[in-house]
């Protein structure tokens, strides 16, 4: 099954194309790492997917009405906001308003989600807490629960692992690993190549407005390429503990 | 505790109503103001309940309500706690409909003239705002044209009292923009019941969509909240209810900045209780405010918009030292 379709998707900014011709179809299973420099396009690849952005070209999610799509598919951008000093079982618990129905409080499905969501993340005794007097780290936590409790068969987001400790990075890969490997879809944005190559089943590099590669990370994560679109050289190795990936000095 | 707010500001709401019916110049005493209100004995005493001071609490009770809502709508959807219904630039615009009806005499050809014509600035106001900032677009565009507006109201204002052809003309301006509620009719209730109501109704409908705000514009966005259509209604109710109220009541300031501030701790800072809350919150200040400026100087007709600045400002400033300690 497939949970996202993108074809012949395009986004334009002011006359330039940002992307172009970008063909992509992530299925149930898969973890996409979506890497590439800055400015590659990562997240308008994403905010366009979502239709929250102009594009081109067809993009099955963009093609859904707003609530429907709010059931396939949680959005976590890279702007980590939490506006007002609600609880953090507040914040996990917004996840939920697409599944409720207008006046409808949540349940015991959704206390279920919820309460999954807040001990992925290592948040049960977390719950009564401001979520604004939270450190950066532990807010993008929360907010990566409250996505995670929108259960939806796509996960989208845009750095998750930015501003978190290793062994939260870790934790978080290893959550979303676990989220792939359970059948939903995850699709995030890294910079960090050892993450990336670790934990990801499948890379999709952008660069240029286009598909650079698109494949396995040991597959992906050639010198060639590095030194073409990161320009970087890097130590890449396949271990017993999966595919390294090593930068060691700009080319 | 939501449960206990709601019931300690219903009940605050009943009181001072009852206390509002009860005080004015006439001297009346409870017994004989109730027997008048309810059963219509005395022809005198029945006039003053039923015609001068029950008109005033239900405007007292439903323009705080007003003002209230719409303060703490506006701070939800622009995650601002400094944000304000008079933003939009509507209280301004109608403030200058009633001052041009007030310069030109229209107001004085037929009783409902003034309000009418103020409500006529709040709609010309949201036409140039959502002209202004086009049918797709963020909060910023929408403050930015609320911001120009407003001045541009503010301006013409200046202009009308600058080529009043006397000092009275004048001075009856600036008095009625200092907002009140003496002296006003069952008609003036009538005249912004619809619009405040229908404003409420719908502002108090879109508490998740102030809700999922909180994480941000895209973050709503992918949980279903439709920003479009979100800001086009807000602008729409919080217009239909400032623009009812100050046509009736004049400029009645600090009410919906202050009242989402007290009460956002209360309801656990989650945008959504905060409407209706402030709703409460702001009928209890207005209605205080109103019994305030008939006890405290009962001779001298003290304003009720000078009244809620008077003690709005203090009270901000002391939320603002709180939360500077708070190292917010």
């Amino acid at each position: 099954m497939t949970d996202l379709v993108l074809s012949d998707f395009a986004v334009a900014r002011g006359p330039c194309d940002v992307l172009r011709d970008i063909n992509l179809s992530v299925g149930a299973g898969e973890f996409v790492g979506l890497l590439g420099p800055n400015g590659a396009g990562k997240t308008t690849l994403m905010r366009g997917a979502l239709g929250m952005m102009p594009h081109r070209g067809q993009s099955s999610l963009s093609a859904l009405s707003a609530r429907d799509r709010a059931r396939r598919v949680a959005w976590l951008p890279q702007a980590r906001e939490i506006g007002w000093p609600v609880s953090v079982a507040d914040v996990v618990t917004l996840g939920r308003l697409p599944h409720l129905a207008r006046g409808q409080k949540p349940g015991e499905t959704d206390r279920a989600a919820i309460d999954a969501a807040l001990s992925r993340m290592g948040l049960d005794g977390f719950r009564t807490r401001i979520a604004t007097q939270l450190s950066g780290g532990e807010q993008a936590r929360v907010l990566i629960a409250r996505a995670l409790a929108q259960d939806t068969p796509l996960l989208m987001a845009d750095e998750p692992a930015a501003g978190l400790d290793p062994a939260h990075q870790l934790g978080l890969m290893d959550t979303l690993a676990a989220e792939a490997a359970r059948g939903r879809s995850v699709i995030a944005s890294l910079h960090d190549l050892g993450l990336a190559a670790r934990y990801c089943t499948r890379l999709v590099v952008l660069w240029q407005g286009g598909i650079a590669a698109d494949g396995p990370p040991a597959e992906v994560l050639t010198p060639d390429l590095l030194a073409r679109v990161f320009q970087i050289r890097a130590y890449v190795r396949h271990t017993d503990d999966g595919p390294i990936c090593q930068p060691l000095g700009v080319v | 505790m939501t449960r206990v707010l709601a019931l300690v500001l219903v009940l605050l709401i009943v009181a001072l109503f009852a206390l509002s019916l009860l005080i004015g110049p006439a001297g009346l005493s409870p017994a004989r103001s109730l027997a008048a209100l309810l059963r219509g004995e005395g022809l005198a005493e029945t006039l003053v309940m039923r015609e001068i001071r029950l008109p005033r609490a239900i405007l007292a009770a439903m323009i705080g309500a007003g003002l209230g809502l719409a303060g703490a709508a506006m701070q939800g959807y622009l995650r601002n706690p400094l944000a304000e219904p008079g933003l939009l630039g509507v209280s301004g615009s109608a403030a200058l409909g009633a001052v041009i009806a007030l310069q030109t005499g229209f107001a004085a050809q037929f009783a409902l003239g003034l309000p009418l014509a103020a409500l006529l600035g709040a709609v010309l106001a949201v036409g140039l705002i959502l002209a202004l900032a086009g049918p797709r677009g963020g909060s910023l565009t929408l403050i930015l044209a609320g911001i120009a507006v407003s001045a541009l109201a503010g301006a013409l204002t200046a202009l009308v009292l600058n080529l009043s052809p006397n000092p009275f003309a004048a001075s009856e301006i600036m008095f009625w923009m200092m907002g009140s509620l003496a002296d006003r009719s069952m008609t003036h209730v009538w005249l912004a019941a619809p619009f405040i109501a229908i404003g409420a109704v719908v502002l108090l409908a879109q508490g998740r969509a102030f809700d999922a705000l909180t994480l941000g514009e895209d973050s709503a966005a992918s949980l279903g909240v439709n920003l479009s259509r979100l800001r086009l209604v807000l602008v729409l109710a919080v217009a239909s209810m400032v623009g009812a109220a100050t046509a009736v009541a004049g400029a009645v300031g600090f009410v919906g900045l202050v009242v989402p501030h007290i009460l956002r701790p209360f309801v656990g800072a989650r945008p959504s209780s905060l409407l209706w809350a402030s709703a409460l919150g702001g009928a209890v200040l207005v209605l205080a405010a109103d019994i305030a400026v008939r006890l405290v100087l009962p001779d001298r007709d003290l304003k009720l918009g000078v009244l809620t600045a008077i003690v709005g400002a203090p009270l901000f400033l002391h939320l603002v030292f709180k939360t500077r300690g708070q190292g917010l």
